[in-house]
């Protein structure tokens, strides 16, 4: 009864290995490195770059342990921090600008087990220190900032129309555009509904005037939001990339949040600073009539400035502002005529037409497009213009491959923020304290766990030893699982992961006192093992359900840490399952199952109860006036329908299952080691023992004799 | 090794009456200290800053205070927080000042006065975020105590499911009284740690309801407060192990696990001793209220057949 077939143990054989093998990355440990990965796509990050690397250490006398180049990216690895901090400032100055050099924790699992990609657990902020931010994105900024880019446009497209209007007001979000007659408005209407598709119009005439009142359609609204957000949350990514951050997390929260995560940072106030600054782009005039040698000398000719061209050389540029870069509302990568890479650029109305008129002075010339942050000014691309250019669909093209087209498009989108922001939640950790979470975590787990391991194995003796077992199990299929699906481990994580020790030891102790309880009830030993498990399952399965609800309900409102808690519980629920039941079952069938005759199950010593048996209950029935309750129950019995039970006539053999007679009556032959002898059941009361049939195939299903009333 | 020794059913429903009135008594008690003393919630839920700093020698709590006062901010509160080095500093929302700069400046100024400060830990938690955090954790508080319910009912009968949640509330209004009366500080953390002890302290409901539900089938004359006693007597053993076992952890934790643990220890703590209270006597005297039967659990239309037996 107690056997299970050669693929259970199959099972737990490979989960077991499973387990160990993806558990093992995370007891390796991991050590400093820098990390360099190119600023721009156009930046190659080949073996001629490695060389680079490594000659450029060699040179400082900076050892390290191990340079490889990985996803796009070199990464060498070192001994101790103050070697990677020295190796990191020499290398930022080797390499220039092009290139991201972040400082950075590598794993030290071995190659064979990283190529099949059993990582380490990611460790949370708050044990690798380390700052998260969250952003608000001002929505209603963002509204009001293009509803008055649309007051300004339809404007412009009215005059330029020659239609006559008396007067555009915002109150709120909406705008009201006022006409004297209706002709008028009218014709505006064409106009408006032709030019401003985003727009929803609605007439009203107040007084003399015939008015329109414009809102900005909810849809159009929601595409706004939309991509406010994603730029930026473009933005922010190319900033976070010259902090030099090994593993920025930047990613969208809700409807109009960001959060940003920088592992490792410490300088917050750099980190906000960056995160928080604005950025402008302009287009100005490229002045190349002017002495550009006599410039570079330093003689820089009158009203203009000397830049230089992001990939190409030093040019000079007129300081007037021609156009900002409000004014673009859309750029995108792509192909002109001639199938060369491009950058399409889309103006809003009041920017094509000052597009327009700058084109056509300039035709023959070079503009130039400059990205000004932080008084930082650089020249994002120089095209020459080639003809007047309406309609506010610009291209530039030509001297670029696809790959800069895309970073050129990707900087115009991003180089500003789209809405406003502002930091509404930050949590910073610094590295000492991360270290010492680690080690907290780790002392809460371990001593938790040796306790009660300790404990277990007193009291349950063998059986305690299989339930430990079970218990590593758990773990470590914890560990191995949290470690496959790459779940960012926090603090409150560690704590549910000492947590789970501590609840999962609930399910052998329930089928360990189960086993107890079956054979105080004189079942026999394999029997009692056997009962034991099948009872205990629906009852260990109940209490992991509730548990679940709570897990789940903390994943699905928690925030940040408290996630972390409740993927760590749920997770450690479903394993503690598995192992409490299934492997510690694999291992008692393993040890006693085959055993024909089993003597003792070795679970430490049960106390037998002096009385003559073990249900108590019985002798307390059958000892004193309980008859009135009998009788109440037989009476409510029989008002719901239950057919109800005459005891006295049914003969002591026909009780009903055997596995109850076994509970029950005396038999000297039971096989315990218990001194205390289970003697004559003293009660009638027996009789009306009544048990539905288990489906427990182990036992024998009992014979029943129905009377029917 | 047994230390369980019962040779009778312990009697627990006839001091169903006195638990009872006794848990009313603890439940309203809670209640009032909520009400009045309030819980002292931290920054996650109020909004605000905290900053966390550690010094080589022993801080001087005053000095900090002069510094912060100088920079007009008399309400910052400090504090040693675990060893005399620690220093934690609250300050509250500065509406003038941007939340982000607001850290900086204050490490600045510490730093102008003593070099060998050491920054450990910033938390800002703006207004609006503090609120949606609570409102969250209400919602969760709402969706465990529903889903148990619901699951309860499912598997067992409504009465069940009502008993068990009454007797987890009760158990979660006395850890927030216990957090009220002393002050602790109500964190993130330990709102994560209540809603654990009320997925588990349900278990322990869940284990007795388990046996009455057996034992209704098996003791079929048995009156209604025998068959409960006899349920809590015989999973009396496991009750106390498993929990032994759990708070030995917990011990663990609160020993080792350093103050951001602390607190979800202390929660969890209080929550596994009044777990095995309230599961033991507020589960199943409420339980005996509302009058459970047997034909609850043991439906007779199922196998009409064999019900009909004896």
């Amino acid at each position: 009864m107690n056997r299970y077939p050669l693929w259970k143990y199959l099972i737990i054989a490979v989960s077991l290995l499973l387990g160990l093998f993806y558990t093992l990355p995370n007891f390796y440990g991991e050590s400093p490195a820098v990390q360099i990965s190119p600023l721009r796509t156009t930046a190659n990050v080949d073996t001629g770059l490695l060389q680079k690397v490594e000659n450029a250490l060699k040179q400082a006398n900076l050892v390290s342990s191990g340079i490889f180049l990985d996803e796009g990216s070199i990464k060498v690895r070192f001994d101790n921090t103050d070697v990677q901090i020295k190796a990191r400032d020499i290398l930022q100055t080797v390499l220039g600008n092009d290139f991201i050099v972040a400082l950075n924790l590598l794993p030290n699992s071995p190659q064979w087990l990283t190529s099949v990609g059993a990582l380490p657990m990611y460790l949370g902020l708050d044990l690798r220190g380390g700052v998260h931010f969250m952003l608000q994105v001002d929505m209603d900024g963002a509204i009001s900032k293009s509803l008055d880019q649309y007051s300004s446009d339809i404007r412009s497209s009215l005059r330029e129309k020659r239609i006559p209007y008396a007067g555009l007001e915002r109150q709120g979000e909406q705008l009201t555009v006022k006409f004297r007659d209706i002709e008028s408005r009218t014709k505006a209407e064409a106009d408006l509904k032709e030019n401003f598709p985003d727009l929803s119009l609605r007439a009203e005439n107040v007084g003399t005037n015939f008015n329109f009142v414009t809102t900005i359609k909810q849809e159009a609204q929601m595409e706004m939001k939309e991509s406010a957000v994603q730029q930026n949350i473009t933005t922010l990514r190319n900033r976070v990339n010259e902090l030099g951050v090994a593993e920025p997390i930047i990613q969208k929260a809700g409807a109009d949040r960001v959060i940003v995560q920088l592992p490792g940072v410490q300088d917050t106030a750099k980190a906000k600073d960056i995160l928080g600054r604005t950025a402008t782009l302009e287009i100005r005039m490229v002045d190349d009539e002017r002495d550009l040698d006599a410039a570079l000398r330093g003689q820089i000719p009158f009203g203009t400035e000397l830049y230089e061209e992001r990939g190409g050389g030093p040019l000079l540029v007129r300081k007037q502002v021609l156009l900002t870069g409000d004014r673009i509302t859309d750029a995108q990568p792509g192909f002109d005529m001639d199938n060369q890479p491009a950058v399409h650029i889309r103006l809003d109305n009041n920017g094509s037409r000052i597009f327009k008129q700058l084109t056509r002075e300039n035709v023959g010339r070079r503009m130039a497009i400059l990205l000004i942050e932080r008084n930082q000014t650089e020249v994002v691309t120089a095209p020459v213009i080639r003809e007047e250019i309406g309609g506010g669909r610009v291209q530039i093209s030509g001297s670029m491959n696809s790959i800069e087209a895309k970073d050129i498009a990707l900087l115009l989108r991003s180089g500003a923020l789209a809405a406003p922001m502002e930091i509404i939640e930050e949590r910073t950790v610094g590295p000492s304290l991360g270290a010492e979470n680690i080690a907290r975590g780790f002392n809460s787990t371990l001593y938790g766990f040796l306790a009660v391991a300790i404990f277990i194995m007193i009291y349950y003796m063998a059986f305690g030893v299989i339930s430990v077992f079970a218990l590593s199990v758990n773990l470590l299929l914890l560990i191995g699982l949290l470690s496959i699906i790459q779940a960012t481990l926090t603090l409150p994580g560690m704590a549910a992961l000492a947590l789970t020790v501590g609840m999962a030891i609930d399910a052998n102790v329930l089928i360990n006192e189960r086993i107890r309880d079956e054979m105080r009830n004189g079942a026999s030993p394999q029997l009692a093992i056997s009962a034991g498990y099948e009872r205990a399952f629906g009852t260990i399965l109940d209490s992991n359900v509730t548990t679940l609800i709570a897990g789940i309900a903390l994943f699905a409102f928690g925030s940040g840490p408290v996630k972390g808690f409740a993927v760590v519980l749920c997770l450690g629920i479903l394993t503690s399952v598995f192992s409490a039941i299934f492997v510690s079952r694999g291992l008692v069938n393993y040890f006693y199952g085959s055993r024909r005759k089993l003597e003792l199950v070795p679970i430490g010593k049960i106390w037998m109860p002096e009385k003559t048996d073990a249900y108590f209950l019985f002798s307390r029935q059958a000892s004193a006036g309980t008859e009135t309750d009998l009788r109440e129950i037989e009476e409510t019995a029989n008002e719901t329908s239950v057919q109800s039970i005459e005891t006295k006539e049914i003969p002591k053999e026909e009780i009903i299952e055997p596995n109850e007679v076994k509970e029950i009556t005396s038999k000297p032959g039971i096989e315990t080691n218990e001194p205390n002898e289970i003697s004559e059941t003293p009660s009638t009361a027996l009789n009306e023992t009544k048990k539905k049939p288990r489906k427990a195939s182990t036992k024998p299903s009992g014979r029943r004799r129905r009377k029917q009333k | 090794m047994d230390f369980f020794r019962f040779s009778r059913d312990i009697p627990f429903m006839s001091w169903g009456k006195f638990s009872i009135v006794t848990s009313f008594s603890i439940f309203i008690l809670a209640g009032y200290l909520i009400a009045t003393k309030g819980l002292n919630l931290g920054v996650d839920f109020t909004g605000g800053t905290v900053l966390e700093v550690s010094y080589n020698q022993g801080a001087d709590l005053n000095r900090i205070r002069t510094v912060l006062a100088d920079m007009e901010m008399p309400d910052a509160t400090v504090q040693n927080f675990g060893t005399s080095r620690d220093v934690m500093i609250r300050l509250p929302i500065i509406p003038e000042l941007s939340s982000a700069q607001l850290s900086e400046t204050v490490m600045d100024a510490l730093r102008e006065d003593d070099e060998t400060v050491e920054m450990r830990r910033v938390e800002f938690v703006g207004p609006q975020v503090g609120k949606e955090l609570l409102e969250n954790g209400a919602l969760a508080l709402l969706f465990v105590s529903l889903g148990i319910v619901a699951y309860l009912a499912i598997r067992f009968e409504w009465k069940f499911g009502v008993a068990g949640i009454i007797a987890n509330f009760h158990d979660v209004v006395v850890i927030l009284g216990f957090f009220a009366f002393f002050q602790w500080e109500f964190s993130l953390t330990v709102l994560a740690a209540v809603l654990a002890v009320l997925g588990y302290s349900v278990n322990e409901s869940v284990v007795i309801f388990d046996r009455i539900r057996e034992n209704f089938r098996k003791l079929r004359r048995a009156p209604v407060t025998q068959v409960i006693n006899n349920a809590i007597t015989r999973t009396m053993s496991r009750t106390i192990i498993t929990h032994g076992s759990t708070q030995m952890v917990v011990i663990s934790m609160l020993l080792f696990g350093g103050e951001t643990l602390y607190y979800f220890a202390l929660a969890l703590t209080i929550g596994i001793l009044f777990g095995i209270y309230s599961s033991i006597l507020v589960a199943s005297p409420i339980l005996m209220l509302l009058g459970v039967k047997r034909e609850d659990l043991v439906k007779p239309e199922k196998k009409p057949k064999e019900e009909a037996v004896v």
